[in-house]
């Protein structure tokens, strides 16, 4: 099993930040957006250096999408900065027409998603985010997994002509990937080469697949680990070629069952190459208070989880 | 200065139009689309300053429409097409399978003259704000324009766009309103009155200016010039536009039932003679 050494643990959302306030240095045509969560979305340096390309618009996230779709026509790039749930759910018809449909150049950057923010409790825990964006045509999704990658795939999604939603998150995870990674959209990141079984992680369980993968090690099962940061679309080939070897996999998402990673990776193998397949991800629930450590492990999203899980697939071969 | 005789002329085109694109396909929203035409003929020929022939999305140096209340389709496709932005014989395929002309506007079939998908009421007020913000960056002194239902003004996001608009002074941007008092259910009124919607906006912090009569050319181009003197001066700017849904066309005046559905032949016939003009049917 491949080492990943880090020395930091770090947020993705300061990631986020970070390459924002890059792009504010580097891309005249960036602007910025936020609906009252500049400190949460860690965009304050953006807003600092170019207060003329940054836009506070309140508590009004519907307005903030519209505006966003209004400034790509003349040429601007608008990236908006909400919770996840905000993000998504809140304003799912504004995105589908202003943004989706009417093929707006808008990033619509999301943070605090899934279980791992923890004690605000369900109400603001989306886990169907992934899913609500994959399904609007031609929409982008990218779940990076540390800050490193966020950093990396913020600078990346300016370049990219269309609508990308990008997911990232509140706690601090270990920081392992290349501080100059270059950031492929709809590439896979292979990890870990195995011959027993595919591992296929995005976000923050990316980490407890590597976690997972040297317990496996000690136990002589041999894991393939790839990150899957761009969930749509998704990395075909990679995920085929491992099956191919391996011939079972377990997908690992800080996300429901339904409409997530695993759903989209099911319904490629199922037309390709059916294979057996367990979901390490939220079961048709909402979550709680909690701290997100302790939500990670009720909601059976720990590096235990995916050890069970694989386990389990590797019987149904 | 526009010519009125020439205006009003095109008007009863559009109105011929918009009777025989719904008429031909038995559905879609002629009510709302004749009480806004002297609206749409007059801002595309003459009020705005805007280049047809060579449309682009990013529309640099012109002055832009968005359209959000999309429902009204049928009048935008016809001024449109009348203008030059695409050839009219394509009204035709209003509607039917493969047309760039969907039951609602959108940017999806890369129809000229069109910059964002309506149909889904209240977001086009955030678009034109976007618009107009993204004017001011490129130091582009050009005009957003954009009309709403007056129904469309019961969605929140309408009044989340309008406080936005004036706490930064997007003052590069004229708001209409079709206050036709109608919507699908009834009258507005009885629906879910507005109230006192001049005061609603004044007290929003716009500038508001008031068409008595939206649907006789002479008071249209007034109000234009009237919310135009408004430009630079700190304020969104909104127009009250009072208009009859269906007017120009007796029977489906007075009503509120004609907001969404086709006349038959019979009918068809009856509007036709009573729009009599000198421009030819596509
Ligand atoms: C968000 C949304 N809700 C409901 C509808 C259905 N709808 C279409 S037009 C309309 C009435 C609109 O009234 P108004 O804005 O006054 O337009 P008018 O009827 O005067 O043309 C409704 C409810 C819609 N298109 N969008
Ligand atoms: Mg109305």
């Amino acid at each position: 099993m491949r080492k990943y050494p880090y020395t930091e643990k770090k947020d993705t959302r300061s990631g986020f930040g970070a390459g924002l306030q890059q792009l504010g240095q580097t891309n005249p045509n960036v602007v910025a957006l936020c609906a009252d969560l500049i400190g949460s979305l860690k965009m304050d340096a953006f807003k600092a250096e170019n207060p003329d390309r940054f836009f506070q618009v309140g508590i009004a996230e519907a307005n903030m999408i519209g505006i966003a779709a209004g400034l790509t026509i003349g040429g601007k790039i608008p990236f908006t900065g909400t919770f996840a749930n905000f993000s998504t759910g809140r304003v799912y018809d504004q995105i589908r027409q202003s943004v989706a449909y009417s093929g707006k150049n808008v990033k619509i950057c999301a943070s605090h998603a899934g279980l791992t923010l923890g004690e605000d409790g369900a109400t603001h825990q989306i886990l169907e985010d992934i899913g609500l964006m994959k399904m609007l045509p031609h929409m982008c999704v990218i779940n990076p997994c540390d800050y490193n990658q966020t950093k990396a795939a913020t600078i990346a999604i300016a370049d990219y002509e269309g609508p990308v939603y990008l997911r990232f998150g509140r706690p601090v995870v270990p920081n392992f990937t290349p501080a100059d990674q270059k950031f492929e959209i709809g590439k896979a990141v292979m990890l870990n080469e195995g011959t027993d079984v595919t591992i296929i992680a995005t976000g923050h369980m990316v980490w407890k697949a590597i976690e997972a993968g040297e317990k496996l090690a000690e136990l002589g099962i041999s894991a393939e680990i790839i990150n899957i940061h761009t969930i749509k679309p998704l990395d075909n080939e990679a995920i085929l070629k491992s099956i191919a070897k391996t011939k079972c996999v377990v997908t690992a998402e800080e996300h429901q069952m339904n409409g997530g990673l695993g759903d989209s990776v099911a319904q490629l193998l199922s037309r390709h190459t059916p294979t057996p397949q367990e979901f390490v991800a939220v079961n048709d629930s909402f979550g709680e208070s909690g701290t997100p450590d302790q939500l990670m492990t009720k909601y059976g999203l720990d590096t235990v989880n995916i050890i069970e899980a694989v386990n389990k697939v590797i019987k149904r071969k | 200065m526009a010519d009125i005789t020439k205006l009003k002329s095109l008007s009863i085109q559009v109105r011929r139009d918009i009777v025989r694109m719904v008429h031909a396909v038995s559905s879609g929203h002629p009510g709302g689309s004749l009480g806004c035409t002297e609206f749409l003929v007059a801002l595309y020929n003459g009020v705005m300053n805007h280049n047809p022939k060579k449309f682009t999305m990013d529309g640099i140096g012109e002055d832009l429409f968005f359209l959000s209340n999309g429902h009204i389709s049928p009048v935008f496709y016809s001024v449109l097409a009348r203008c030059g932005y695409f050839p009219v014989e394509e009204l035709k395929t209003f509607r039917k399978l493969n047309s760039r002309l969907q039951g609602h506007p959108t940017t999806h079939d890369h129809l000229p003259g069109v910059r964002i998908a309506s149909g889904s009421l209240g977001q086009g007020m955030s678009v034109a704000i976007g618009a107009a913000l993204t004017k001011k960056l490129n130091k582009d002194n050009s005009i957003i324009y954009s009309l709403h239902g007056d129904g469309e003004l019961q969605e929140g996001q309408i009044w989340e766009a309008a406080i936005y608009a004036a706490a930064n002074k997007v003052d590069n941007y004229i708001a209409t309103i079709d206050y036709n008092g109608r919507q699908i259910d009834g009258n507005v009124d009885d629906v879910l009155s507005l109230g006192n919607l001049r005061a609603k906006f004044e007290a929003f912090g716009w500038e508001v200016i008031e068409t008595e009569e939206g649907n006789e050319m002479a008071a249209v181009l007034e109000g234009f010039s009237k919310a135009k003197a408004f430009i630079g001066k700190g304020k969104p700017i909104v127009n009250i536009m009072k208009t009859e849904m269906g007017a120009g066309v007796d029977f489906m005046m007075g009503t509120h039932k004609w907001h969404g559905s086709a006349p038959n032949d019979d009918q068809l016939q009856k509007a036709l003679d009573q729009l009599v003009g000198n421009e030819v049917d596509y």
